[in-house]
């Protein structure tokens, strides 16, 4: 069988969480992408419709108070000519509150459908040949194949819809699905045997069981879950528009009962005017929570996004949500903690020969080994004794390794160089004569007791050492799970090897536990004792017998070279397959309820600031000593009232990035990471309008706007 | 400040943090239905009690149930006592004739409106009183009628509080306790020992118990004055004990036989804070982890001594207007000479912190900065130690607001002892918010607005501003503090507004019973979705709830809350009224 290697991206070996989240994959789009800018401007002026508005109730309070605004408007044309020019900029900035929240949602809302749109694309009318009962085949348009059909595909053609292989085997590009351009192997049986729909075979031909209806299949719905079109509200997000929702309510008490208020206020004080109803909805917007309430859509979108541009498919943001919140992760030793190939680390010869002589054996032996282990034998006599590849020349003969000999080796100018399992290796010895000394067992068996594996090397009669192979673990995934470890995740290797393996690896890697010869039922129970626990379990699996395990966690990230099974029970798909990737998804998780949590904190925050524009501006002709409050020394009361609306208006403009892109997420723990955005968002929320509401004035009035 | 004074408060909060952990003990226990030091006493009339009522301890009642038992428990007791009232003439211990035609010249007739007010005013464990004790309500009233409501009123709400600990407490279960068995041991266990100890030791002081009429008096001027009588002291324990704050006699806490000595006094003061700070300890306790309770209690601390400092520095520093004219000093109007500036700040803070209610200065007469103190403790839905359980499951529902926001920011669904915090405790919460501050806005608007015929029914001296007795921001901060004590549950009066209208003994009354049943049954109902839920185990990725950084979220949540929801409110009233006093206006 080749070897099909996962596709490699730059960042998946990095080594910081950091450093992965906003770096940009090759087919990444730029956050202000001309295209989506003029599609989203468009599609913002459109979603004023009252009716789409009203899921929104703090941006929809928005526009009915700009509406009030807009026909008291033309009222005033008539009754109160001077006030006309503030008026209208109250009324224009309240409008363009507004369509700015919608712009935010809108600019989430086109970067999906844009990905869409190039999904779509490869949707062509592929015709499939479908294979009648008789054997023979019907060509038939793909869209009217249904589950259970079978067809064949050969080189070059498109694979019609999602499905199975029952027979053969073949390279498919995937390009589509995954970006990723290297072909992959497709065949029947085993965890590679699913293909999806408007992928392209490129080699050989396959016999595949179609297994979803039209517009069910894989693609259809990676199609609408990127436009939103089945986006539904996560229960996080229903949570915080009950908060926002019901600050509203508050607030609109507080404003609408300063109508009262302030009229016994004027009657009391015997001066000045009740403020206008263009003031109090001014107020009353600047209070409500209109920035999370016009960003908090786009970052639920943008958190889905995110997870996109990671090529990862969530089929709902309901499992972006919870990775943020998972306590336990079980991670695949193979592929995902270690390299996935045993490599060798150590030459240790026996009965007197020298580390060169066995260097060289070892080498010479692997020169034809194109297996991973083979090769890394070659590397280390390479880098370790300075010995280089020699040419193969015509007379050397090249045992290949067979599961029978259980060695391979090679022959020249009657040496006869044997590498393999060291019981295999013993009896070549033997065979030969020679005699097996007792350290060279010894050796084999400490070797094995330390985790690794032993390759026994063998030179005609003379037993000549061992190679040490070892699991190696991934560069710096020690430093990935201690990262882990600070954010409160649990982390927990499942693999097949026997205890004593894998306790070896588990402290090298510095897993907190590890499961070992792990039985998919295992997997499904040490879920289940986690849940129990009142753990969140996240996990990797790509095989049909991963599908339980898979269902049963929180957080199930499937890998797309996996078996449809396995796709269907879990709720993410990685099309790049790369099991690491769970560790990304949990980040973007977290910065996803991070972001809400920072703009909340920093909407509501920044409240405090508007008092002291807009209360002062109110009632300082009633009460003059009320210009103490102040304490910005915005010119007059207009343009005090228009600051703030303008500031209130403009920040969310301002935080669109913010929201889309996520706040800056470093893991840490739970206590350094709240002290640090509580320092960011809150006290900032609490500080930054006073200098904004300042300046703004100050062009106001510097125009003479106000 | 001067440094006796700071050494009085200092003094006060000491005591009580010294007092918190071993009520919070004793109180833990109780609950929890283990063995104290007072059970061979009391065991038995425990025992009787549910014998007597048909209760059995054991059975457990869901959240639903609970409620439904608190609710008819308060309409009951709530119609009983607006029977009493409306009967007294007929019933017993009346020595003055109150309700029957041989009443005293200026006795207040417990009129329908009035008596509603006053039966739901003690129900709710507000106290407020539009009359004077002493020349309103005979002595069966008074005992029988209020003293029993200061006893079940406090006790309902230490029941409520435990029964929300408990939903953090316990997981995946239906039950948070039974409300009958809470109320009883919260009764024979909690209130009635501390409250008959207490009683004794007033009496030691001179407070009176007794049945006599009032007693005739020639004064050496030779005029004839009326010396009310009464079995104060058993109804002062209960009133500080219980967070009730309703006044035997009018002048409340500032009268000789309620309050005779510096020591009465500050065992009030104590009796006030206690059982709240020992519910903090109870709350660690049961939770398993006695840092979170203790974190509750700093952030409570930290709003009770700020707002303690900014009144008394307000008071002491005085009336810049008598200071221009040569008479400088602290600002002594509507103050007992006997308690000082100091304990006259430390009184009327503490007493706003807690929904207590009673007085020993007129709140009135304080600087303007003086009255936004107590003014914003109680916005703050009386939080700051707060009313006995009532201040625990208010500054609950702050804890699972500030959560809620900022827990989001460590990036996870936000928790809080163990429990995740999803839209049906957000809910609740913000409908308890919502309520409690609909009914302050918006009567105090109909209020500062409202007019009604002269001679009519509901307010016969016209518009709803005719009651005031300031005018300008001063008269409006009179109407905001009626409907914000009457939502705080607090009973403290502001003075200067003649409540005892149809129209404010109604509108009050609402007020009263949306502050108190508005935040008991979300409450109730965050603690069953609570319960019902599983635990979650604390790692390094969990929001810390037990220091500091916990404690000054909490604190920033409830003034930051508290203040964007009152602050047009308050900029028209103490505010402008402060800044108008410093260009030489008063109202």
């Amino acid at each position: 069988m080749p070897m099909v290697e996962t596709p490699k991206f730059a960042h998946a070996e990095s080594d910081d969480l950091t450093e992965l989240l906003p770096k940009k994959l090759a087919h990444a789009r730029p956050l202000f992408d001309p295209e989506i800018l003029r599609r989203a401007t468009k599609e913002s002026f459109f979603k004023l419709n009252p009716v789409t508005l009203m899921k929104n109730p703090v941006i929809f309070v928005v526009e009915v108070g700009a509406a009030i605004t807009s026909i008291l408007l033309i009222h005033d044309v008539f009754s109160a000519p001077a006030l006309i020019g503030f008026e209208i900029q109250i009324a224009l900035w309240l409008w363009f509150t507004v369509v700015f929240a919608n712009f935010a949602e809108a600019m989430a809302e086109a970067r999906g459908k844009a990905q869409a749109d190039a999904l779509r694309k490869t949707k062509t009318d592929a015709s499939a040949r479908r294979v009648l009962n008789g054997g023979k085949t019907e060509t038939v348009p793909a869209s009217r194949l249904r589950a259970g059909d079978i067809v064949i595909c050969e080189a070059g053609e498109l694979i019609p819809g999602d499905g199975e292989v029952i027979e053969g085997i073949a390279t498919v590009d995937e390009s589509v699905i995954t970006g990723e351009s290297a072909p992959v192997i497709r065949e029947s049986g085993g965890d590679r045997s699913a293909v999806t729909g408007g992928t392209k075979v490129l080699s050989d031909w396959v016999k595949i069981r179609i297994t979803s209806n039209p517009g069910e299949t894989f693609l259809d719905r990676m199609i609408a879950l990127v436009e939103g079109a089945e986006r539904q509200k996560t229960p996080n997000e229903i949570a915080l528009n009950i908060l926002i929702a019901g600050l509203t309510l508050i607030f609109l008490l507080a404003v609408v009962t300063l109508q009262p208020f302030s009229r016994y206020a004027v009657i009391a004080a015997g001066a000045g005017l009740m403020p206008s109803v263009a003031v109090l909805v001014s107020l009353l917007v600047c209070l409500i929570p209109t920035t999370i309430g016009g960003l908090l859509s786009a970052i639920g979108i943008a958190g889905m996004d995110r997870v996109m541009q990671h090529n990862v498919l969530a089929m709902s943001g309901k499992a972006v949500e919870a990775s943020g919140d998972v306590n336990t992760l079980l991670l695949d030793k193979t592929g995902t903690i270690t390299i996935g190939n045993r490599q060798a680390v150590e030459f240790i010869p026996v009965n007197g020969i020298s580390n060169e002589e066995l260097a060289d054996a070892a080498q010479l032996s692997s020169l034809a080994d194109e297996t991973p282990e083979g090769r890394s034998v070659v590397v280390l006599a390479k880098s370790k004794y300075g010995l280089r590849g020699r040419e193969v020349t015509s007379d050397c003969n090249f045992i290949p390794f067979s599961a029978y000999t259980r060695m391979s080796g090679v022959d020249m100018h009657g040496r006869a160089l044997r590498k393999g399992a060291s019981e295999a290796i013993a009896n070549f010895v033997k065979e030969n004569g020679g005699q097996v000394p007792k350290e060279m067992t010894e050796t084999a068996e400490r070797i094995s007791r330390q985790g690794g594996t032993p390759l026994a090397v063998a030179e005609n009669d003379r037993a000549l050492g061992v190679i040490h192979l070892k699991d190696v673990v991934k560069g710096g995934m020690k430093d990935r799970l201690s990262q882990l470890r600070a954010m409160g995740i649990r982390t927990v290797m499942i693999t097949g090897d026997n205890p004593l393996t894998a306790a070896a690896i588990a402290s090298e890697a510095g897993v907190d536990d590890f499961l070992a010869q792990a039985s998919p039922a295992d997997k499904l129970a040490y879920i289940k004792k986690e849940q129990a626990e009142g753990r969140l379990v996240a996990m990797t699996g790509d095989g049909t017998n991963d599908a339980p395990a898979l269902a049963q966690a929180d957080v199930g990230l499937a890998m797309n070279t996996g078996t449809m099974a396995a796709k269907e029970a879990g709720n993410m798909v990685d099309l790049d397959s790369n099991p690491t990737k769970l560790i990304e998804v949990v980040a973007i998780g977290k910065q996803l309820l991070i972001t809400r949590g920072a703009l909340t904190t920093f909407s509501i925050a920044n409240d405090v600031a508007k008092y002291f524009a807009i209360i002062p501006a109110m009632f300082m002709a009633t009460y003059p000593a009320l210009a103490k409050l102040n304490i910005m020394r915005l010119h007059t009361s207009q343009s005090a009232v228009l600051s703030a609306v303008i500031f209130n208006a403009l920040i969310i403009i301002a935080l669109v990035p913010l929201a889309l892109r996520g706040v800056k997420y470093r893991p840490q723990s739970a206590a350094s990471m709240l002290r640090r955005n509580l320092l960011i968002y809150g006290i900032g929320g609490l500080v930054a309008p006073f200098p904004g509401i300042w300046i703004i004035d100050q062009f106001v009035h510097a125009l003479g706007l106000a | 400040m001067t440094p006796n004074g700071l050494l009085q408060i200092g003094v006060f909060f000491v005591l009580i943090l010294a007092i918190t952990k071993p009520l919070g003990v004793y109180m833990t226990r109780v609950f929890a239905g283990e063995r104290t030091l007072l059970h061979p006493l009391l065991r038995p009339l425990e025992r009787a009690c549910y014998v007597l009522c048909g209760v059995k301890e054991s059975t457990e009642q869901r959240w639903t149930q609970y409620a439904g038992s608190l609710l008819s428990f308060s309409l009951f007791s709530f119609a009983l006592l607006y029977a009493f009232q409306r009967l007294q003439g007929y019933l017993p211990l009346n020595p003055m004739g109150f309700g029957t035609s041989h009443a005293m010249s200026g006795a207040t007739p417990m009129t329908p409106d009035l008596s509603f007010n006053n039966a739901l005013s003690f129900t709710t464990n507000t106290n407020w009183q539009n009359y004077s004790g002493e020349n309103t309500l005979s002595y069966f009233v008074q005992m029988v009628g209020l003293t029993m409501h200061n006893f079940t009123s406090g006790a309902a709400g230490i029941a409520i509080a435990v029964a929300l600990i408990r939903g953090f407490a316990r997981q995946t279960a239906a039950a948070i306790g039974n409300f009958w068995v809470d109320m009883v041991r919260a009764t024979v266990y909690v209130l009635l020992p501390l409250s008959l100890a207490i009683a004794l030791f007033f009496c030691s002081q001179g407070v009176i118990q007794n049945f006599h009429p009032y007693t005739v008096a020639t004064t050496v001027e030779g005029k004839t004055q009326t010396i009310a009588q009464g079995p104060v002291a058993s109804q002062e324990a209960i009133k500080m004990l219980g967070t009730n704050g309703g006044g035997f006699f009018g002048a409340n806490s500032a009268h000789p036989f309620e309050n005779p000595t510096p020591l009465s006094n500050l065992v009030q003061l104590l009796a006030i804070f206690a059982i709240p700070a020992g519910l903090t300890y109870v709350l660690g306790k049961m939770v398993g982890d006695t840092r979170q309770g203790w974190a509750v209690f700093a952030a409570m601390s930290v709003l009770f001594l700020a707002g303690v400092f900014v009144l008394y520095s307000a008071e002491q520093s005085g009336n810049p207007i008598l200071a221009n004219l040569g008479v400088p000093g602290p600002n002594m109007e509507g103050k007992e000479v006997r308690f000082g500036i100091p304990m006259s700040a430390l009184f009327a803070t503490v007493t706003t912190d807690a929904s207590c209610g009673a007085v020993i200065a007129m709140h009135d007469s304080l600087t303007p900065f003086g009255g936004l103190v107590p003014l914003f403790n109680m916005q703050t839905s009386e939080v700051i130690f707060g009313g006995v359980g009532a201040g625990l499951y208010g500054m609950l529902l702050f804890a699972i607001l500030a959560v809620f926001i900022a827990g989001l920011m460590v990036g996870r669904t936000p928790e809080y002892l163990g429990k995740k915090i999803e839209a049906k405790e957000v809910k609740m919460a913000m409908l308890a918010l919502i309520a409690t501050s609909a009914v302050i806005l918006v009567f105090t608007g109909i209020s500062s607005v409202a007019d009604f015929a002269k001679g009519g029914y509901w307010n016969s001296t016209g518009a709803a501003t005719t009651n005031l007795l300031n005018g300008g921001p001063h008269g409006f901060s009179e109407i905001l503090y009626l409907f914000t004590s009457s939502a705080a549950n607090n009973g403290s009066a502001f003075g200067g507004i003649n409540g005892n209208t149809p129209w404010y003994n109604l509108t009050g009354a609402i007020t009263m019973a949306v502050g108190r049943f508005f935040i008991i049954l979300p409450m109730l109902a965050v603690a069953g979705s609570l319960a019902a839920k599983k635990r979650i185990p604390v790692t390094s990725g969990t929001l810390p709830t037990h220091g500091a950084l916990f404690s000054g979220l909490l604190v920033g949540t409830v003034v930051i809350v508290s203040a964007l929801t009152f602050f047009p409110a308050l900029s028209l009233g103490p505010i402008v009224e402060h800044f108008l006093m410093w260009e030489g206006r008063l109202f």
